[in-house]
């Protein structure tokens, strides 16, 4: 079972509730799709790390087959192709790899290269499967080794936490597209309420199940569970405002594995979660 | 001599666009005729690159120059191949950046800005 969680922005707890998920459940894995900023590893610190680059294809020009009609730069919908001064150039950091150029390019003059864009790691902490997965500065797409990620998630897990990148774009679909269940997190903010809105979007986009957890929360006025309510999305869980909680995190300790009280809590939003999906996979097919 | 301004309108009075591969015209203006021409551009609502599909528009257009506030380091790279020298423009008046550049007063723009490329909307 695959299990995704998401959030509109950085900073509401999304990697706080993966990770102390990840270590609740037996012969887990956690998979870190946050590739531009992946933080879980500094959490489960795991061991027996093998790390693997990925690499994406560019286009190469063949200057002496080349003949300057223009057709692949007319083509790159990414406009990663330009033609100057006679010669055609290429920027990497925007292509996206479709191989168009080359399908396209009538005197075959362009052929593909191969160009690390980042690497995953594959670890073991105290028994749960950890895969990150790091994108280079500056490259264009992180979907690639959001890919490679996901098809290296071990055949014998079974249950597997996805933290997905922050936001709604392409990179958080690719994250979600395989999970059997999404877990919104969001603060009780008016801001947390725009964040929660465009993740809130994108599952109803991917008919995904899912559920909400309200992380952060205070006594008094909750503009995050008001959105909830009015928009009829299951609240599955509270977690309130709490310091202890916040100096764990900050520390990069798994606030589960150091205290019972917030093993109990924290199992206890796994256990609803793991419900909820079992019970959406059954009405629900 | 031609030089090119990113321009926010089809007219020489709504000012200097701040962006380079966004701005909906360029004012292509010619030194010795005085001819102005405005050219629309395709690359303002691309999904990415607009800044290479931009610099590639103003290279065919054969300037020697472009007037810019900012641009990115892909179409800046562009720019230097096509051989067309970059200038800062100073303040939003149009006619006031023409008028400074023939009179020599305009520095070459120097803080090329790293992309922002627009990837998947982040
Ligand atoms: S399509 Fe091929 S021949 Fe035409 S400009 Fe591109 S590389 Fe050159
Ligand atoms: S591979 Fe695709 S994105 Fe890259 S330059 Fe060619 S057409 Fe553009």
């Amino acid at each position: 079972m695959k299990i995704a969680v998401l959030s509109g922005k950085g900073g509401t707890g999304k990697t706080l509730l993966s990770v102390n998920m990840a270590v609740i459940g037996e012969n887990t894995t956690y998979i870190d799709c946050d590739v531009e900023e992946p933080n879980g590893h500094l959490f489960l610190k795991p061991k027996e790390v093998i790390k693997e680059k990925v690499a994406v294809k560019i286009p190469v020009v063949d200057m002496g087959l080349c003949n300057g009609c223009q057709k692949c730069v007319e083509f790159c919908k990414f406009n990663a192709l330009a033609y100057i001064n006679n010669k055609l150039m290429v920027f990497d950091n925007i292509c996206h790899s479709c191989g168009g150029c080359v399908l396209v390019c009538p005197e075959k003059a362009l052929t593909e290269k191969d160009k690390i864009i980042g690497e995953v790691q594959k670890g073991v902490s105290q028994g749960i499967n950890v895969l990150s997965g790091i994108l280079n500065i500056g490259e264009a797409s992180g979907i690639p080794i959001i890919d490679k990620l996901l098809g290296e998630e071990p055949k014998n897990s079974q249950k597997t936490i996805i933290d997905c990148p922050p936001g709604s774009a392409c990179i958080v679909m690719e994250s979600i597209k395989d999970a059997d269940y999404c877990v919104l997190i969001a603060e009780p903010t008016v801001f947390g309420v725009h964040n929660l809105s465009m993740v809130y979007e994108l599952v109803k986009l991917f008919n995904k199940p899912h559920s909400v957890i309200l992380n952060k929360c205070l006594d008094g006025k909750n503009p995050a569970e008001e959105f909830c309510i009015e928009n009829n999305i299951k609240i599955l869980d509270k977690i309130p405002f709490d310091s202890e909680l916040g100096t764990l995190n900050s520390n990069a300790l798994i606030a589960a594995r150091e205290s019972p009280k917030y093993k109990k809590m924290f199992s206890e939003i796994f256990k609803k979660i793991i419900e909820e999906a079992q019970h959406e996979a059954a009405v629900n097919p | 001599m031609k030089i090119a301004i990113p321009v926010n309108d089809k007219s020489l009075e709504n000012g200097v666009c701040q962006s380079f591969g966004r701005a909906p015209y360029f004012l292509i203006h010619d030194i010795e005729s005085k001819e102005n021409t405005f050219l629309n551009n395709s690359a303002a609502l691309s999904r990415g690159g607009a800044g290479v599909k931009a610099a590639q528009m103003i290279a065919d257009n054969e300037v020697d120059a472009l007037l810019t506030p900012r641009c990115g380091d892909n179409a800046a790279g562009i720019l230097k191949v096509a051989k067309i020298k970059l200038y800062k423009t100073e303040g939003d008046s149009i006619e006031d950046n023409i008028k400074a550049f023939n009179e020599g007063k305009l520095s070459p723009l120097m803080d090329i800005h790293p992309g922002l490329h627009d990837h998947g909307g982040r």
